[in-house]
């Protein structure tokens, strides 16, 4: 039965265009799980990776050694094949000083027409320890998933954090992304979200970045494109809270559908005289000015707004 | 034309020649931009008709048009976020690797270090204008309208613009130049003067720049034609 859900999982990560040789190389490191199973692990020197089967999901506990810096991108590919499930992931991460790590996470819902997906993540972030996450959603056309990701993480100083979440094939469904990142001396955080709202798709983003520490940087990025009746909020919140921090949110929204509706709600504060933050937020349709200038090379409208869409939502 | 019933383009008669550099010059508020978006179909006029190679295209799209072979490089080119510079050369699929980077290299860009880079704010203004003239010149126009394509760039780029318009010429395209600089239509074939949305002078570069200079640069309401130029 395993074998027959780590076929079909595999054929689902390629189909959306993974590279199932990746999972198979014994020279990086990996994870597979399919609804609260664990249908493979590949564990490379440095990394300590545990997982324990509950009934709704699984705890993973992943480590990076102190001073290991891993070669090859760390890929970790989250499924539910059936068209109704839960599946929770429970993520206790902890980079060790000076240590450093590129994550690839594949999210695979080809089927969902009742699935949530839910992931609880506590992360830290050592002393000078990097850490890059990227999460890539792969959801059918029927739009029955609820996505809901939350973390809390927590950037020792001169430690770094980038993230990344994007849906952007298939339907979003319902998105309710909140990720938490706190700072210190030095540290860095940067959050990215990209969804493509279609249908009836409901996206909330909550990016919340504390900079507690002298000199430390935040950006809170975020890029959504909605037609339809597809319907978006975003709240990007950055704190200055330290001498010298500096921190920024950048919120683009695009709306492109007679029902479709944006929000964006930009909070930025600041409790120290030396710090500063800004924000920036566009909410509207596409920029005439750009569809015009793709024309003018020879493209049609509808083949302009595309080359813009995409463009976003790749950026 | 009129906008906000203000005459901006009246009684305009304009001739581009096949192959020919016709440089368009005009004072700031003439009616030049709107000329450019005229006739790469960006706004409609109320009357009068636009012909290229002999057919009318007033009713045209931008995107017929442009696939007839006209094109515009904007003043101030629009920004892409995602989009890089490989992929905006080859939106229209005409130009293959080799020629993008010649494109590339005749308006003095590197194509290492440019083709990957995304085509946003990220870019100077003078790097932006010079992969807009690079786009043009990837399409292999039959007429390219460069709308002030010397304006807010730095001297080092300058001659670099002015080599790609002479290159584009070589290639076979016709080219409107629309600057507000005298100096710039030295390499033109033909020279008009626009003022208040007539051309009141036209003729070769150097009789024309020295009219403009003494007239134009020093014209008390530069948006108004004196009675003798009309026509």
């Amino acid at each position: 039965m395993i074998l027959k859900e780590y076929e079909a999982l595999l054929e689902a990560y390629s189909r959306a265009g993974g590279d199932r040789g990746i999972l198979a190389s014994r020279e990086v490191g990996s994870l597979l799980i399919h609804e609260n199973k664990v249908l493979g692990a590949n564990r490379v020197e440095g990394l300590r990776l545990e997982t324990e089967e509950f009934a709704s999901g699984v705890r993973v506990r992943f480590l990076v050694e102190k001073g290991v810096r891993i070669e090859h991108p760390v890929h970790l590919c989250f499924g539910l094949l059936p068209q109704e499930g839960l599946q929770e992931i429970i993520m206790q991460v902890k980079m060790e000083e000076g240590s450093k790590v590129s994550v690839i996470a594949h999210c695979i819902f080809p089927n969902a027409v009742r699935v949530i997906h839910r992931m609880d993540a506590e992360l830290e972030i050592g002393p000078g320890a990097e850490f890059n996450y990227q999460e890539t959603h792969y959801h059918g056309e029927l739009g029955g998933i609820e996505v809901i990701p939350k973390a809390k993480i927590r950037i020792a100083e001169k430690g770094v954090w980038r993230s990344s979440l994007s849906i952007v094939q298939g339907l979003v469904g319902k998105l309710d992304y909140d990720f938490e990142a706190s700072c210190e001396e030095k540290a860095v955080a940067e959050l990215l979200v990209k969804a493509y709202g279609k249908k009836d798709d409901e996206l909330k983003v909550w990016e919340r970045i504390h900079l507690n520490g002298r000199e430390s940087r935040g950006l809170a990025k975020s890029r959504l494109v909605l037609i339809d009746r597809a319907r978006g909020e975003v709240r990007g919140e950055t704190y200055g809270n330290a001498p010298l921090a500096r921190g920024h949110v950048d919120c683009l929204e695009i709306v492109n559908g007679e029902e479709a509706i944006a929000r964006a709600i930009p909070i930025v504060e600041v409790r120290d005289r030396l710090a500063k933050v800004t924000h920036e937020a566009a909410i509207g349709s596409l920029d005439k000015k750009q569809i015009q200038t793709l024309m003018a090379r020879g493209l049609e409208e509808s083949e302009a707004i595309d080359v813009i869409v995409s463009g976003i939502l790749r950026g | 034309m009129n906008i906000n019933g203000k005459a901006v383009l009246d009684g305009l008669d304009l001739h581009v020649g096949r192959g020919e550099i016709h440089g368009l010059l005009g004072v700031n508020g003439t009616g030049k931009t709107t000329l450019a978006n005229l006739i790469m179909g960006l706004i409609s006029a109320d009357e009068g008709r636009i012909v290229f190679e002999g057919q009318d295209i007033t009713q045209l799209s931008i995107s017929q048009r442009a696939k007839l072979g006209i094109t515009l490089a904007w003043q101030e080119p629009a920004r892409f976020e995602g989009l890089t510079v490989r992929n905006y050369l080859q939106l229209n699929g005409r130009a293959d690797p080799e020629e993008l980077e010649k494109t590339l290299h005749l308006v003095g860009l590197s194509p290492e270090e440019y083709l990957g880079r995304f085509v946003d704010s990220t870019l100077s203004g003078g790097e932006r204008k010079r992969i807009e003239l690079a786009a043009v010149m990837a399409m292999r126009p039959k007429l390219a309208i460069l709308d002030e394509p010397d304006s807010g760039i730095d001297m080092i780029s300058l001659p670099y613009i002015m080599q790609g318009v002479a290159e584009m010429v070589k290639g076979g395209s016709s080219v409107l130049l629309i600057t507000h600089n005298e100096s710039s239509v030295e390499i033109a074939d033909r020279v008009s003067v626009i003022c208040a949305g007539r051309i009141i002078q036209s003729g070769p570069p150097k009789e024309v720049c020295q009219w403009f200079k003494q007239n134009c640069q020093v014209c008390p309401a530069p948006n108004v034609p004196r009675e003798e130029f009309r026509r």
